[in-house]
């Protein structure tokens, strides 16, 4: 440690230091070390800090202050969603009602909290077009791979064992793949055309008796509409296969149109994003899944359900895939969304579609002029620009992020799509205004004018955050992943 | 209604379609097919405002009773231990929770450090020299590392001990579908791993055996004995699952020559919440150091030398990894690691192990008092902070007699084991006091009579 470190809480720490008193033992004591036995009794303690009460704040309101988040400034981080996280939400989620129940209570004794899940699974099957919703899975990827096994355990109840194949565009998202590979399918590779849609005749030639499924995000991850998703869905439903919704991008189009009446089976989407989660610097989310009524015999156990006024759990699921997770799903995220989803209502979510459009529109009309714009078409929720003029001029777009930086900005996702050189993804979300746009705007227009007429300044950046660009590919050869005390 | 997440005003938006070129919001929409599109108004609940809706909401959450208001012996996985104050202080700085994953380190030191520093305390708790950033909870931490031990060893057996957690067994059922794992089911015998069907069992097609210490039933498994079975078979992994709080004072699984010590830290600053989110960890040996799921936190410095932070080996992860990939885990559980490092450096070195002898000795009171009143306890050696007691009625019968005297009982054993009828695994934390633990069981004494 240099003395401009920010010091480890490990470094704060001092021996006989406490900031925790226990309650004090009002029990007669038994010898646990004669209980146990030496090879059961610990023999050094983990070292854990010594710090006081203040030190812990102190240390983690200054990790705070190296930190950034949606209420620090303009995240416009294509992909994911990083909408304003409404308050109501935080201190709904910490009501000992609901923070401080547990999951094995009898269920007479959580009637709200299932009412909560019951209510939110109903509406999320509205807003999804969809037959049934279970809430377990834990996170988009989670959801994502909780589908694939429903389509499989699907195609495997019909004997079907042959469908050893899943088909993902080539824009998109890398869980995509990961995801079928991790429910023991293949994935295959379906193109994209000169409109950074899928290319029909393409997938025509990857669809076959072979294939289980076509993992789809609608909008795709160019922020485009496949308007061809009806002949997409009849494709690949005709040879026998499943459609799949990534949800990632459900904020483009709520209230215009649903993943259900486009042709999709399965559907999972992610609370923490177009829900308002929050995404809690990588976690926890929550991605609930939906189905049509063919595959509702799959989806994970147990669901909750409404016995007159009585809500439980459904437990006698034959054809269920099972648990894939414990319990009941990330409870806690899944209130917050249900929060936000009756703050909004229809109209409300609807309105959040049509400005994170409008939004993001907007900005491409203005930043087309400076950079590259592959796909000129009306965007929705989100646009990719292409860094290659600037980085013929030898800036990249690693580059151009880091100087956004030093204007206060998170910058937008960075090479994704791959099949998009020098990617720029910019989603500004509906919850910005527009001089919050403007102001984005302006400096994206300055930084193409710095590439042109002073490029070290961008090559250089960042300038003026807390640590300048990190040493990665000594981090990834000789790794350090925690700490030792010297 | 207005809405007050929503700021453009309708000269803004004019202002807007003029820059982008069209009239109307409409045309922006449409590229969605006639035939998709929505023609009607979503059939949703109205919207409320911001009072309306935090006064439903109370009155939904009071409908539950809450581990608050009413004394719990309940755990079976989900602990209600307690909450040092500072850790909602910490984890409600919206610069940690409204950030997303640490991609630009210059930007997230903060996040990126505070998780590696959750990585040292989980590798010292566990005695591993490695640990992962966080996985969505203990149950699929220990489906993931089931399916890297098949990976690692290219064999399809595991022998998973019926006294884990029995919902992380139904996990792992789940996520053995992908690979096509064999999963064989090691029998308990009074609530210990029967040791001698491992035994046979355990043969050079093992990919991995799995036990959880304390196991679901509280006992300490002999995790020692089961190491010397494994080293007639050194190329089966060795898997542990563990309550961290118990390791407070407890031999660290990592003494025992484990794999892959996984668990899960709700036990550390996170509320119950209903079952989730809790917080998953994975921690590991150096060899299997590049193949562990989810992100890792690294130590580097910066073109000025000052030391930082950044996501490390990420050529494991999903994202680069794509269709290689041996997890698809990406988000995962970044502030509920970060509430838990605060509830750790809170108790602290010296804390953590009185923490744990306090869980022990009020649950030895507990198991006592249960004798006293004529109980039956199924033991079969030592234990951490629950045990089963056998009753004459229905566990059900007994947690309904219990609601009504203001106690939350313990879990039914015979939900997931039906030879376990009448048993009920009682968890006795830190918080429970003697006059508690006494009426509890007088209660259940009554109920006896």
């Amino acid at each position: 440690m240099t003395n401009q470190d920010f010091p480890l809480i490990f470094e704060r720490s001092k021996e006989g230091r406490v900031s925790f008193n226990l309650p004090e033992i009002d029990v007669p004591e038994v010898d646990l070390e004669a209980e146990l036995t030496d090879t059961y009794v610990r023999q050094e303690a983990p070292d854990l800090p010594e710090v006081s009460e203040l030190d812990i704040m102190r240390h983690y309101t200054g990790l705070s202050n190296r930190n950034y988040g949606v209420d620090s400034g303009f995240y416009p981080l294509g992909s994911c969603t990083m909408k304003y996280n409404p308050k109501i939400n935080e201190d709904v989620a910490r009501l000992d009602g609901f923070s401080h129940i547990h999951p094995y209570q009898d269920p007479k004794t959580v009637q709200g909290a299932l009412e909560m899940m019951y209510d939110l699974q109903e509406s999320l099957k509205e807003i999804t077009g969809m037959a049934g919703v279970s809430l377990q899975s834990a996170a988009g990827a989670h959801g994502e791979w909780t589908g694939l096994m429903m389509i499989r355990a699907f195609h495997e109840a019909n004997g079907d064992f042959h469908r050893t194949k899943v088909i993902v565009p080539d824009s998109a998202h890398g869980t995509n793949p990961a995801s079928a590979t991790v429910a023991g399918f293949e994935a295959v590779t379906v193109k994209s055309n000169e409109n950074g849609l899928v290319d029909l005749e393409d997938l025509k030639r990857v669809v076959g008796d072979d294939v289980a499924a076509l993992m789809l995000t609608n909008p795709n991850t160019l922020g485009l509409f496949e308007t061809e998703i009806l002949e997409m869905a009849e494709i690949v439903h005709d040879a026998g296969g499943k459609l799949y919704y990534d949800g990632a991008n459900l904020n483009a189009i709520m209230g215009y149109a649903r993943p259900g009446d486009m042709g999709f089976d399965v559907v999972h989407l992610n609370l923490h994003k177009t829900f308002t989660g929050p995404h809690g610097g990588g976690g926890p989310g929550s991605g609930p899944v939906g189905v049509t009524a063919e595959l509702e015999p799959y989806l994970p156990k147990p669901l909750i359900v409404k016995q007159d006024d009585f809500y439980t759990f459904e437990y006698e699921r034959p054809q269920s895939i099972g648990r894939v997770k414990p319990y009941y799903g990330n409870f806690g995220i899944n209130l917050r969304a249900y929060t936000y989803i009756r703050t909004m209502g229809a109209e409300g979510l609807k309105k959040v579609s049509e400005y994170a459009v409008l939004n993001a529109n907007y900005m491409m009309r203005k930043l087309e002029k400076a950079y590259d714009l592959p796909y000129s078409q009306h965007c929705k929720h989100e646009f990719v620009l292409s860094g290659r003029r600037q980085k013929k001029l030898g800036v990249r777009t690693l580059d151009i992020a880091k100087r956004l930086l030093d204007f206060g900005y998170h910058p937008p996702t960075i090479y994704f799509p791959l099949n998009v050189e020098e990617a720029l993804m910019v989603e500004p979300t509906e919850t910005e205004s527009k001089e919050t746009l403007d102001g984005f705007i302006d400096t994206m227009l300055q930084i193409a004018a710095e590439v042109e007429n002073n490029p070290e300044i961008v090559q250089e950046a960042p300038h003026n955050t807390v640590v300048k660009r990190m040493d990665e590919t000594t981090a990834a050869r000789k790794p350090i992943l925690r700490y030792y005390k010297a | 209604m207005d809405f007050r997440f929503l700021p453009m005003t309708e000269a803004d938006k004019t202002e807007m379609l003029d820059t982008i070129g069209v009239s109307s919001t409409d045309e922006l929409f449409s590229d969605i097919p006639e035939k998709v599109r929505l023609k009607e108004v979503l059939n949703l609940k109205a919207p409320k405002s911001e009072a309306d809706l935090k006064k439903e909401l109370v009155q939904m959450a009071n409908k539950n009773y809450n581990l608050k208001e009413y004394i719990s012996f309940l755990g079976a996985g989900v602990y209600d231990h307690f909450i040092p104050s500072v850790v909602d202080h910490v984890i409600s700085r919206s610069e940690f929770y409204t950030a997303y994953t640490p991609y630009q380190p210059e930007i997230s030191q903060g996040e990126l450090q505070a998780i590696f520093e959750f990585q040292t305390m989980i590798s010292e708790l566990t005695g591993m020299p490695v640990a992962n950033s966080s996985m969505y909870d203990g149950g699929t931490s220990l489906a993931e590392a089931v399916n890297l031990s098949a990976g690692q060893t290219r064999k399809k057996k595991v022998l998973v001990s019926k006294a884990i957690h029995p919902e992380s067994q139904a996990v792992i059922e789940t996520y053995g579908k992908g690979p096509n794992l064999e999963i064989v089911y090691i029998d308990h015998v009074n609530g210990r791993t029967d040791l001698d069907q491992l035994a046979k069992e355990l043969d050079e097609n093992t990919a991995s055996v799995v036990i959880q210490y304390p196991n679901f039933f509280g006992q300490i498994e002999p995790l020692a004995e089961v190491r010397e079975l494994l080293n007639k078979q050194p190329k089966s992994m060795f898997i542990v699952s563990s309550n961290p709080l118990s390791l407070g004072y407890l031999t660290p699984p990592g003494k025992f020559g484990a794999d892959i010590v996984v668990g899960d830290t709700q036990v550390f600053g996170i509320p119950a919440q209903f079952g989730g989110p809790h917080c998953g960890f994975f921690a590991t040996t150096e060899k299997l150091m590049r193949k562990i799921p989810g992100r890792l936190v690294g130590q580097t410095t910066d073109e000025n030398g000052l030391r930082g932070f950044v996501l490390t080996l990420q050529a494991r992860e999903q994202h680069i990894r794509r269709d290689k990939a041996t997890s698809n885990i990406c988000s995962n559980q970044a502030l509920n690691a970060l509430a838990s490092s605060v509830a750790m450096s809170s108790i602290g070195k010296h804390g953590l192990k009185k923490m744990s002898e306090l869980n022990m000795q009020k649950a030895r009171y507990a198991k006592q008092r249960f004798e006293e009143e004529g109980f039956e306890v199924i033991s079969n050696g030592s234990f951490f902070n629950e045990f089963v007691v056998k009753l004459p009625i229905t566990v059900k019968e007994a947690n309904d007699k219990l609601l009504e005297k203001g106690f939350i009982g313990g879990y039914d054993l015979a939900t997931y084991y039906p030879e376990l009828e009448g048993h009920m695994l009682v968890a006795v934390t830190e918080i429970r006091t003697k006059e508690e633990i006494d009426a509890f069981v007088k209660e259940l004494g009554d109920i006896h009579d």
